[in-house]
């Protein structure tokens, strides 16, 4: 092998952690890389400015729209009401999901009877949901919610599902010679047991039932990031569409270092605790 | 009453639609109050034999009686220490021991008095806040069998419990068990596969074969232990100094030998 491939081989192998220098620097090269580009072919004027704005287009676009209301409202109101549709569809999912998930852990009938029929389920895509949500639940708070919960159900179920079936044989052995009831031994023995697994579900839930949203505000007729988005491109405005996706990408990115540090805590706590 | 009653225990395995034997014709009757241990090579069934008698496992044909019924299901009222240990991690070491008795809808006042009794017992006062992963092997253990103990079960059945422990510590709770034991007398199975300690601890040891599990022997040590006074020592290395002990120590060992296949030396 040649002295140059081999120097290749060694900066991607993936195994190996950069250093923390070169690793900021390159990227540094992705992130000008990538809006150097864009903003040269927008410069360019090799395409239209309604359909290629600039990055200074979109950012210009993004303050006017947590000014100026579009769609009937502000960016910051069409975010506060897609974060309520989005805690109402996510929160459900928790709360029926992780119960539902230990429930089977324990249960070998339940298991037995709900595992066909989720596993059938859960390979439809939350977009796949929108003309059954419309038609069953409407375009109110039935519909959207119903989306997003498709999206952040199945890790909420499979994690606690997992976590509840990975205890320890010996613990359950010695919490049935203790003498605890069902319900004591889903409550106290398999949920705090399982914590570790269902923070990483959860985490997971929230991450995709966050993407689902803009499915869910297709079909929805008054306010939200996905309707601003959809308004945006019945006027052929690119720049408010992008500043959509850019709103959506960053409250998902909060989200994600929201629960990525209360993770963080409970593996802290927990770590001590193996 | 306490007793437990092995009458014609078999349990067969099932593995690629053949049947192997695990345990035949066990019959063994440990009295009340009686402390009776179980050597063996390992894969004799000498634990399975323990789980029977906690309901963690059943017969394939026979019966195990505790107090005079038949057992079905895991119950407080047998207790088991296991050699895992198997305390809760998220508990602290209170909250494991009050743990069966929360579960049994024993009052707080009440359970806080028993918790407070089992903690002075097994000298774990000054940790009823830690957690299992702060405490030592063996004084894991001892929580353990505090929360064994706190149940005030009928009997007691411990799975090598001091087998997960190092040399000096393992004394220490053989020491510990005998004080406990006279202090706060039950019938006790106690599997291990430790000689010496089947002998200091046990009234009777009963020895079994390899592969079905059989009973081999069963002796009767309390006799001994009765008769040459081995109570008079406090300390394990005296009792084990003892002719009698070295006596009976060898005899078990003899017997343990002869049931070895060539494959394990």
């Amino acid at each position: 092998m040649s002295q140059a491939s081999a120097k290749t081989m060694n900066t991607t192998d993936a195994r190996t952690p950069l250093e923390a220098g070169t690793r900021w620097r390159l990227h540094a090269i992705g992130l000008v890389g990538f809006f150097g580009l864009w903003w040269a072919i927008a410069a360019s004027g090799l395409m239209p400015r309604t359909f290629m704005p600039s990055p200074g287009d979109v950012v210009l676009q993004f303050i006017k729209l947590t000014q100026d209301p579009f769609a009937g409202y502000t960016l910051q109101t069409h975010l506060t009401s897609s974060i309520g549709r989005y805690l109402l569809g996510f929160g459900l999912a928790v709360l029926v999901g992780l119960p539902l998930g230990l429930l089977m852990g324990w249960f070998r009938t339940l298991d037995a009877i709900v595992t066909p029929l989720f596993e059938a389920l859960r390979y439809i895509a939350p977009i796949a949901w929108v003309p059954f949500a419309a038609l069953w639940f409407g375009t109110g708070i039935g519909g959207p919610t119903l989306i997003i919960f498709a999206g952040a159900f199945p890790p909420c179920v499979v994690n606690a599902y997992r976590g509840a079936k990975q205890v320890e044989p010996y613990l359950i052995e010695a919490a049935r010679m203790l003498g605890l009831s069902s319900a004591r031994m889903i409550t106290q023995v398999l949920l705090p047991a399982a914590v570790p697994s269902i923070i990483a579900g959860v985490r997971v839930s929230a991450g995709l039932g966050w993407q689902s949203l803009v499915g869910a505000e297709l079909i929805v007729a008054s306010s939200g990031v996905g309707y601003l988005m959809v308004k945006g491109q019945s006027s052929i405005s690119t720049a408010i569409v992008m500043s959509g996706m850019i709103a959506i990408g960053v409250v998902g990115l909060l989200i994600d270092i929201g629960i990525r540090q209360i993770e963080a805590a409970v593996n802290r706590k927990r770590g001590r605790a193996v | 009453m306490s007793d437990i009653v092995f009458t014609n225990v078999a349990r067969t395995f099932t593995r690629d639609g053949q049947e192997f034997p695990a345990l035949k014709e066990i019959n063994l009757a440990v009295r009340d109050k009686e402390f009776v241990a179980i050597v063996g090579p390992s894969g004799c069934g000498k634990t399975t034999c323990m789980r029977m008698a906690a309901g963690l496992e059943f017969p394939t044909s026979g019966t195990v009686a505790v107090g005079g019924k038949v057992v079905t299901e895991p119950g407080p009222d047998r207790a088991v220490v296991f050699q895992q240990f198997a305390l809760f991690p998220w508990k602290s070491v209170a909250e494991n021991i009050g743990f069966g008795l929360v579960a049994n809808g024993v009052m707080h006042a009440e359970r806080t008095r028993r918790v407070a009794d089992v903690i002075k017992l097994m000298n774990l006062g000054g940790y009823e806040s830690a957690f299992p992963h702060q405490l030592s092997g063996g004084m894991q253990q001892r929580v353990a069998i505090a929360r064994a103990y706190v149940l005030e079960p009928q009997v007691l059945l411990m799975d090598e419990p001091f087998g997960a422990l190092d040399a000096q510590t393992r004394v220490v709770m053989q020491e510990e068990l005998v004080r406990l034991s006279r202090v706060n007398p039950r019938t006790v199975l106690f599997i291990t596969h430790a000689v010496e300690e089947a002998v200091y601890l046990a009234d009777r040891v009963v020895v079994m074969s390899r592969r079905p599990g059989m009973i081999r022997e069963i002796m009767d040590v309390a006799s001994v232990r009765a008769s040459d006074n081995w109570d008079r020592f406090e300390k394990i290395e005296d009792v084990m100094d003892q002719a009698s002990f070295v006596h009976l120590r060898t005899h078990i060992w003899r017997l343990l030998r002869e049931q070895q296949a060539p494959a394990d030396h």
